[in-house]
């Protein structure tokens, strides 16, 4: 049974059990997204893919579509408040875009031009996060963590390795690997982990490849995110 | 170091090596070790075979656990409002220069360190604070010296005054619930000779509706529950009273516990569950030993365990968790996530409890004051139960009063009484606001006392602080927000970065240099809050906020110094660190040339 629900006022198909967010992507239509991966059950800790279904905010990514659902996504209203979620990520830690070996392949930057934002706007919290540079081929650098938690959860649930987990809470919550040193060169992460390769932002880095593809030429220095991520998923 | 080896199993022994009590391990080792050492956390995760990375995230998730050395007195001054208004700041200063410290620091000797911490349920009779987990009351100048001097000679907290240790009920006012005799059994019985069909149908009758703050209908709980697919169903009981302001669930822990658990019974016969868990905030870890004697005594009366009443196959036994610190662990899911042994996350709804609930289960959660009024459906019916309250919102409500009143307690009213009734009965006068259902509640200001204490009005989870005309309501809020951030779990943006960004705005504007500008940034924060968080944490965290810059927005404006643009930091201030350095005292130096930076 062919069942729809309208997103910005255009039909989109969806089958049973199926979220806002993937009947959209299915549907090729982009929802913002940062903690969500297409492999992973749906987290809803970034909330960048939050909607109005029939008038209340929800998070597209963990909402069931529904029949007949009115759901709005690219409106002026929620990509405002998009726009001040990623500054909020971008005030909570230490992005310095310019330096970061992530640049141009990172989630977090695409979708700051993605959502048109051009300044934080609130007050940078400047927390202190030493980096990690104990592991022989990663290096760890804490600042640009924005707690999507995949790294945990490819760790936990692909790797079968446990690497990582978050500790305390609130706006102290932060990053821990598995060891008592604290120190990744004393767990048994490998350069070849899942959890290795999708940080969505700068914190998991392979040492000596670094600027191997120069700037301007990644991911997202030519489309945007939401071009890129429906290539990807089509 | 064998000692650590030796507790660690221990304390995995009395929870059979299982890693859902994991919270519950991690507080039996640091009641022997004092805190949770790094090799203390591998040896638990060995002895569990868990990874160590997620022993290190619960134990760094809760407050009342320390993964850092702290001293042997671990004294907690309860911050909420009431206790702030009750002086609870300068006693901490007091203490605090009495025994030689800084406020958060362990003491050069390792013997004590002072902080503190959220509300701990004693707002009728504080200020209270918490020593080694145990809670002082009506703390004063005179308790104060005697705590120093406790400290200093290290007499051991058990060995301290036992008139320390009181705690009143202050029950002021009686009604169906607290005014009525109980005999155990007796609602159970009643329930039982209807049948568990016929019993779930008065239930449906009485519309009562949860205590707990979002006042949604038990009844269909119950029946979501009992229709649920699965066989090992649960009812829990939320005795995480962790909502700034009240304690009525203290006083039913402590008086009523015989109602709480037949509830619990009820809430069995009705569903079909087995397994009942009490999930007890650690600030009312002292009512565990005489709550594990009521339950002993029901066992032995037949009123739990195997073949409840001699009924085969009604069998439902409770067991009790103990929370750490963590106000989130009262929103349901967060509580089932606690209950499992992990960090205090609320989780993605739907699927809701009653469908997937502890470990997967069907489960009920119910607060402490719900269950304990479902004995009184069943010793009346549900149709009786239906005619007190509202239409809307049945049966009595305890109410937790305290603040500016001549007699903080519990006072119990039938739902529909008006704001200014509960004021005139607790004898307040120059009332200027209440804050009805905690810190996440609404500030209710004078032109709104005819309202009334319901759910399709004001409604409450039993919070009602009173305001008399000295206080100040930003400074209300101010504490309320401080809370938050203190209590936010930071699993989403929205509430993580939107909870430390208000105190921001709010510390700003507390030190004079806030703007209008800034009242605009708080609206656009308290919006994404309200709109964008995972939780109710989130979605009621600003409204201290929202409604004192509603109703008492003088407050904000007068501590501005122009309701323009204004920096957010004194620049001759910054320039101290020069001035000193170079040893210059000239007017030179000074920005505004009159030798002194502005206070």
């Amino acid at each position: 049974m062919n069942r729809e629900f309208m997103l910005d006022g255009l039909p989109v198909a969806f089958t049973e059990g199926q979220t806002i967010l993937q009947a959209a992507r299915a549907a090729g239509r982009y929802i913002p997204s940062l903690c969500w991966h297409p492999d992973f059950p749906p987290h809803g800790s970034c909330k960048l893919c939050i909607v109005k279904a029939n008038g209340r905010h929800v998070s597209a990514c963990a909402l069931p579509a529904r029949e007949g659902m009115e759901v709005e996504s690219d409106t002026p209203e929620i990509n405002g408040e998009r726009r001040a979620l990623l500054q909020m990520l971008f005030v909570e830690g230490n992005h310095f875009c310019p330096s970061c070996e992530k640049s141009g392949n990172c989630q977090l930057q695409a979708q700051a031009y993605e959502l048109e934002m051009t300044s934080a706007r609130f007050d940078y919290l400047f927390p202190v996060r030493p980096v990690d540079a104990s592991h022989p081929d990663i290096l760890l650098d804490f600042n640009r963590c924005i707690f999507c938690e995949l790294c945990v959860r490819a760790s936990r649930d692909v790797d079968g390795k446990h690497i990582f987990a978050l500790t305390e809470r609130g706006i102290h919550k932060h990053l821990v690997v598995n060891a008592e040193s604290g120190r990744l060169s004393d767990t048994d992460f490998a350069a070849d982990d899942l959890a290795a390769h999708i940080c969505p932002v700068g914190v998991i880095l392979h040492k000596r490849v670094g600027f191997q593809r120069p700037i301007g030429q990644r991911d997202y220095d030519h489309e945007p995110i939401s071009q890129v991520a429906m290539e990807e998923s089509s | 170091m064998p000692d650590i080896e030796r507790v660690v199993h221990a304390a995995a022994a009395r929870y059979e090596h299982d890693a859902t009590q994991l919270l519950q391990i991690l507080i039996a080792v640091q009641d022997e070790l004092g805190y949770l050492s790094p090799p203390a956390l591998t040896a638990i995760a060995t002895t569990l075979n868990i990874p160590r990375s997620r022993v290190q995230g619960v134990a760094g998730f809760y407050s009342f656990l320390y993964t850092e050395p702290v001293g042997r007195y671990r004294i907690l001054f309860a911050d909420n409002i009431t206790d702030r208004m009750l002086g609870a700041p300068l006693l901490l200063d007091e203490l605090c220069r009495k025994l030689w410290l800084e406020r958060g620091k362990l003491s050069e000797d390792g013997l004590v360190s002072i902080d503190t911490t959220s509300c701990t349920g004693l707002c009728d009779q504080g200020p209270a604070l918490l020593v080694n987990g145990r809670v002082v009351t009506r703390v004063d100048h005179r308790r104060i010296n005697r705590i120093a001097e406790l400290v200093r000679r290290q007499v051991p907290v058990e060995d301290w005054p036992a008139e320390f240790f009181h705690i009143d009920d202050n029950i002021c006012r009686r009604d169906a619930l607290l005014g009525t005799p109980f005999k155990p059994g007796s609602a159970l019985i009643a329930a039982m000779r209807l049948g568990r069909n016929d019993w779930l149908q008065e239930m449906h009758k009485s519309k009562l509706r949860g205590r707990g703050g979002a006042g949604f209908t038990t009844a269909v709980k119950w029946t979501g529950c009992r229709d649920a697919p699965g066989q090992q169903k649960v009812i829990v009981c939320n005795a995480y009273e962790g909502e700034p302001g009240t304690f009525k669930d203290r006083v039913l822990l402590n008086s009523f516990a015989d109602h709480v658990f037949e509830g619990m019974t009820l809430a069995s016969w009705a569903t079909g569950a087995q397994l009942g868990l009490v999930y007890l905030r650690g600030e009312y870890r002292y009512l565990w030993p005489a709550l594990h004697e009521v339950l002993e005594r029901r066992r032995a009366a037949g009123l739990l365990g195997k073949a409840i009443l001699g009924t085969p196959g009604f069998d439902f036994d409770i067991q009790f968790h103990l929370g750490a610190g963590s106000y989130v662990c009262g929103e349901e899911t967060a509580l089932l996530e606690s209950l499992e042994g992990k960090r205090g996350t609320p989780r993605i709804r739907p699927p809701f409890p009653v469908v997937r609930g502890y470990l997967g289960r069907p489960t009920v959660v119910n607060n402490v004051e719900t269950l304990a009024k479902t004995c009184l459906i069943a010793l009346q019916g549900g149709s009786a139960f239906a005619a007190t309250g509202t239409r809307q919102s049945t049966g009595t409500k305890l109410l937790s009063v305290s603040g500016d009143c001549a007699a903080p307690g519990i006072y119990e009213y039938p739902f529909g009484v008006s704001i200014a009734k509960v004021l005139d009965d607790c004898g307040a006068s120059d009332t200027q606001a209440v804050q009805v259902g905690g810190a996440s509640g609404m500030m209710m200001a004078t032109y709104e006392f005819h309202r009334s204490i319901a759910c399709e009005d004001v409604p409450s989870a039993g919070a009602f602080m009173v305001f008399d005309s000295s206080r100040d309501p930003f400074e209300i809020a101010h504490n309320f927000v401080d809370f938050f951030v203190h209590e936010s779990c930071g699993f989403c943006t929205p509430c993580r970065l939107g909870t430390t960004l208000l105190k921001g705005y709010m510390d700003k504007i507390a030190r004079g240099y806030g703007a209008k500008v800034d009242l605009a940034d708080i609206d656009w924060v308290n919006r994404l809050l309200k709109n964008a968080s995972h939780c109710g944490l989130g979605t009621t965290a600003p409204n201290p906020v929202v409604d004192t810059l509603v109703k008492f927005r003088p407050a904000y404006e007068r501590r501005m110094q122009s309701l323009d643009f204004e920096p957010a930091f004194d620049l001759d201030a910054e320039l101290e660190t020069a001035r000193r350095l170079t040893g210059r005292a000239d007017p030179a130096a000074y920005l505004n040339g009159n030798n002194e930076a502005r206070p």
